[in-house]
């Protein structure tokens, strides 16, 4: 929706596009009316939440989807060596 | 004012005969009474049954289709839901800083612009707590400059505005001295365009003026009831097609001052949801008991007429010694009509009256501008008490009764208005008779004719050019009155500023007038608008559209090459 209406209007560079998706965001989140210090408080605190969530997934995503994978492979790969054990 | 029982007239023979040829989804085994006598499937509308959901609630499905003569389309678009979603986190962002304000404001450590308790005041129940003033705190001052914006000439197609600027964030305005030159004027209510200060109209009103005077200087009781008066009111008579009109000075006091001297303790008075505050104000000042019916909505109304005749007052169970039904012509918020054949049928089946606000709709519906009426071509003598006012379409001030000759020699006497309120002045009444006439075409020339049918092509060029852009639209195909969903509490001020950068001066709506969530811009179009400023301003329509993601629509845009058919107005039949 938002790349549809973006090709209608004639942005003359990338500068101007950016500037413009901007102002949606502070439209739809209705920043707009604010002074400048209560945007500056909204920005730094959303930029700062989304910079923790950055640096978490960064540290723990690559772990938490090996041990899953062992998990997994520990689960399929133990079952013929028993069963193999078994019958000999 | 009988009192009526109604239990043992409503047999089956009687329903049956007195609306035939109405195509009603009735099965003859409905027709079985059941033990408290109460009978049931009787209903004149029954609930159309819709098997699918439909993303548009189009209204133009009518089961009593023979009452209507041309087709009635309305629509009003669902609300898409991930706007709806946006539109509350908004909201909420909106409130947590507003309540971060008012901490500061609270502890000084913010100087604090707004009305506050003093100090000895402060250990009872408070005075600004509640959400309406937090809103207004917050929420309403920070774009509180697209409203109340000051006016420097005739309320015409085009206006001049004062230039002003706040340096605290809207707490102050100053004027700057300077004047914002012809802008497109799409918020006034000038339907028919005699808001002017050249023309028949102002040469009689100067006349008049240096005849009369400009004040009256008493009631119309005592000394205040002018020749001209009597001249008005037999002409308004003759115009609605009605025996006999009172008018009065103010067209607010009109309703909320007759509505107490109609009705009274004892009464039932059933309104509509989206009545004005006028209206409401009457009817609460009455005293009588008031039901609520959904808007414009027959089955909802027709279910609280049969159970007020069936049960009566709430704990003596008498019969209601009047039932009165309140609704208006166009609703200037949704730009919907009244659905007034349905209305007229009920009222006579079950013995109610009916009183027509139509404040916005005459001159500017129906084929000779006669109001509502005249636009589903009915008889006036079926509406008990037709109310309007000059405002909108006249170009002047006041409002006005029509009805039956006793119904208005007894308001004559009783109504707080003609008691107390100072009749109209003088210029005012010549300006109403002038363009009365001239709608009328009693002045020889075509120039209310012509008005007219400009308004209705206006009203349907506009309606149409902005829905194929993607805009949602609310209300009735044929009606002046154009709302334009927004939504998000952003926009409301982004929308006004950027329209006046433009050069067009547009009204913005939010809460309380509207739903929270469903806040909009309504257009008023007027018969002085040529082709070329109505395309000026639907390019700035568009484009500020684009700019601020307003097409939310989501029905099929139509090819172009099949809709273009010449300027379609309804009177070219």
């Amino acid at each position: 929706m938002i790349c549809a209406s973006a090709c209608k209007m004639n942005f003359k560079n990338l500068r101007e596009y950016l500037a413009w998706l901007y102002y949606q965001y502070l439209l739809i989140t209705g920043i707009y009316v604010l002074e400048p210090w209560e945007k500056s408080i909204f920005n730094s605190i959303l930029f700062s939440a989304i910079a923790m969530v950055i640096y978490t997934s960064y540290v723990f995503v690559p772990i938490h989807v090996r041990l899953a994978l062992e998990f997994f492979s520990g689960l399929f790969g133990g079952q013929p060596e028993s069963t193999m054990a078994l019958m000999n | 004012m009988s009192s009526r029982s109604r239990l043992t007239k409503m047999t089956e023979s009687s329903a049956n005969k007195l609306l035939n040829g109405d195509a009603c989804n009735r099965t003859i085994n409905e027709k079985k009474s059941s033990k408290n006598g109460f009978v049931k499937s009787h209903c004149l509308f029954q609930q159309p049954h819709k098997y699918r959901r439909t993303v548009e609630k189009n209204q133009n499905v009518t089961p009593s289709s023979s009452l209507y003569k041309k087709p009635f389309v309305e629509s009003f678009e669902e609300t898409p839901l991930l706007v709806a979603v946006l539109t509350y986190m908004g909201y909420g962002i909106l409130t947590i800083f507003g309540y971060l304000r008012d901490f500061l404001r609270h502890w000084n450590i913010e100087k604090c612009h707004v009305a506050q308790e003093r100090e000895e005041q402060k250990d009872f129940v408070p005075l600004y707590q509640d959400f309406e003033n937090f809103y207004t705190r917050n929420l309403y001052m920070r774009i509180r400059d697209n409203w109340n914006r000051p006016i420097c000439s005739v309320p015409g197609a085009k206006i001049d505005l004062v230039d002003r600027v706040s340096h605290n964030y809207n707490w102050t305005f100053e004027h700057t001295g300077k004047v914002v030159k012809d802008v497109i004027n799409l918020g006034s209510y000038n339907y028919l365009g005699f808001a002017e200060n050249t023309g028949a109209c102002v040469d009689a009103s100067i006349e008049v003026t240096q005849k009369y005077g400009v004040g009256v200087g008493s009631t119309r009781c005592e000394m205040g009831n002018m020749d001209i008066h009597e001249e008005l009111e037999q002409l308004v008579a003759r115009f609605l097609g009605v025996e006999s009109a009172m008018t009065f000075g103010m067209g607010f006091a009109t309703n909320s001052m007759n509505i107490p001297v109609l009705t009274g303790k004892g009464c039932l008075i059933l309104s509509d949801e989206l009545n004005h505050a006028s209206l409401v104000l009457g009817v609460r000042l009455s005293g009588s008991t008031i039901r609520v019916f959904k808007h414009n909505n027959m089955q909802s109304l027709e279910k609280m007429l049969r159970d007020a005749i069936v049960h009566g007052q709430p704990r003596t169970h008498r019969p209601w010694k009047k039932i009165l039904i309140v609704v208006e012509g166009i609703y200037s918020m949704e730009g919907s009509i009244v659905r007034l054949p349905e209305i007229i049928a009920l009222k006579k089946r079950y013995k109610a009256y009916l009183y027509l606000d139509e404040a916005h709709s005459i001159g500017a519906l129906g084929p000779n501008g006669r109001g509502v009426v005249d636009y589903f071509d009915l008889d006036s003598k079926d509406v008990d008490i037709m109310m309007g006012t000059f405002t909108k379409s006249f170009g002047a001030s006041g409002g006005y009764i029509g009805g039956k000759k006793e119904l208005i020699d007894y308001l004559r006497h009783h109504s707080h208005s003609a008691l107390y309120a100072t009749s109209m002045p003088p210029p005012v009444v010549q300006q109403i008779i002038t363009s009365m006439k001239i709608i009328m075409g009693e002045d020889g020339t075509t120039l209310g004719a012509d008005r007219i049918r400009q308004l209705s092509e206006n009203t349907t060029y506009f309606r149409r050019k902005l829905h194929d852009m993607g805009f949602i639209i609310y209300g009735n195909d044929h009606s002046p009155v154009v709302p334009m969903m927004l939504y998000m509490p952003a926009k409301i001020g982004a929308f006004g500023r950027e329209m006046l950068k433009r050069n067009i001066g547009t009204v913005v709506v939010g809460f309380p007038a509207t739903p929270i969530i469903e806040s909009r811009a309504r257009f008023c179009l007027s018969a002085l608008h040529t082709r070329e400023m109505l395309d000026t301003a639907l390019q700035a329509i568009s484009e500020v559209g684009e700019l601020l993601q307003l097409k939310y629509s989501r029905h099929q845009q139509p090819h172009p090459s099949l809709e273009w058919t010449s300027e379609d107005s309804q009177l070219q039949d």
